[in-house]
């Protein structure tokens, strides 16, 4: 019996193609509609070939990612992927659920895209005036509300998972497909960042400075990244200071109505700083500060 | 252990980067992140894996700060142990080879 030859489909997020192969055509036709507008005629970077289980649900273990050589290895309850640093091509075994597709997408660009100094954020974004501007917190903090409470004219990227890039002036948002409680995928489009928001929900809107350590503390622990690997966590730590050095960031305090919007086009990066260098002398015994783990949601 | 005889030194499993005077660190193997005070960063860049931890406190703590030089020791010990058991820090009764990290 001849074999199906395998069908592709090119799915370009964040200017990077990756060709996604299967002999499944159902499968095919799942993930051509679930990137519907971000699927492209580029020359494909690089490959991933399907081969489809028998149905296992999704899972919410811990994603292992890990290197072997020349190769990444991902693996959850769901799925398991080899992924060859060198050619640049991987298989996939999962089963068609289009969950487990997602995750695996969104942790071989979280690879990717970490060795070119960029990194996918935990946030949702949107362009307002030719400008980008993201929206971080933890689950409930109100990424989705933010974009519920959009004006008409406003380009929405992402409700959930937001993709930044540097560029010679600081960095740029790509829209995803990878949806939240939106349950729609952002424009295929992108926009310099403006500015990054911490949100958090409060009887006022309101602005707030961050300090540099705890912007980065909180970008850590919102970036999506799963590798061990020593080289990586190096880049990624690099690409989060030099985040915070080049993008202004603040805390967003916002009553959920539509007010909150007129905050952000009204955003004003130049305000004072104020963070005092610390001057006093005397021991300061809480030692370590702020630990935290950070989360491995795929 | 006999609190004179401590060796400290950075781990190979860890990203480090210093900014306003904290220092900030990501261990691979667990993906824990931490950011130290200016004191424990202090401790942390004096990690060698030569110099005594109580050689340390002596020359980079109590030289510095306003602080009673027991009471710095046993906070800078029991920093070193939070910071060995999250794998940050080699901790021995002897000096530390290089490539022991």
């Amino acid at each position: 019996m001849m074999a199906t030859a395998p069908k592709v489909a090119c799915v370009e997020i964040g200017g990077i193609p990756i060709a996604l192969s299967t002999c499944d055509d159902g499968f095919l036709d799942l993930l051509r509609c679930r990137y519907d507008g971000f699927l492209s005629a580029s020359r494909p970077e690089f490959e991933l070939e399907f081969d489809l289980t028998p149905t296992v649900p999704p899972s919410d273990d811990d994603v292992r990612v890990h290197r072997e050589g020349d190769e990444w290895l991902l693996e959850r309850g769901d799925f398991h992927a080899r992924w060859n640093l060198r050619t640049g091509r991987g298989t996939v075994r999962q089963n068609a659920n289009p969950y487990s597709l997602d995750s695996v997408l969104r942790i071989l660009h979280s690879l990717i895209v970490a060795g070119r100094g960029g990194f996918l954020l935990h946030a949702a974004s949107a362009i307002c005036d030719g400008q980008a501007y993201l929206f971080s917190g933890i689950s409930g903090a109100g990424k989705t509300t933010m974009t519920r409470l959009a004006p008409p004219d406003i380009t929405l990227l992402t409700d959930e998972i937001s993709y930044l890039r540097p560029n010679p002036d600081g960095y740029s948002a790509f829209g995803t497909p990878f949806a939240g409680e939106l349950a729609k995928a952002g424009e295929n489009c992108t926009a310099p960042v403006a500015a990054l928001f911490f949100l958090e929900q409060g009887p006022e809107n309101r602005v707030d400075e961050l300090s540099p350590t705890e912007a980065v503390r909180r970008l850590m622990r919102n970036i999506l990244f799963f590798a061990e690997d020593q080289v990586l966590v190096e880049k990624l730590l690099a690409t989060a200071c030099d985040f915070v050095a080049r993008v202004p960031i603040r805390r967003l305090t916002f009553y959920p109505d539509a007010r909150v919007w007129d905050l952000v086009r009204d955003f004003d990066p130049s305000f004072d700083r104020k963070f005092a260098p610390a001057l006093d002398r005397n021991l300061d015994r809480d030692f370590a500060r702020n630990l935290q783990e950070v989360p491995k949601r795929a | 252990m006999p609190e004179n005889c401590i060796y400290i030194a950075r781990s190979s499993t860890i990203a480090a980067r210093a900014l306003a005077g904290e220092m900030m660190i990501m261990n691979s193997a667990d993906s824990t992140f931490f950011t130290l005070n200016e004191v424990a960063t202090a401790i942390f860049q004096a990690a060698d894996g030569r110099t005594p931890l109580r050689e340390i406190v002596r020359d980079r703590i109590c030289e510095q700060f306003e602080v009673d030089p027991e009471q710095a020791q046993a906070d800078a010990e029991q920093f070193v142990t939070e910071l060995s058991g999250h794998g940050v820090l080699l901790v021995s009764n002897q000096p530390l080879a290089p490539e022991a990290r």
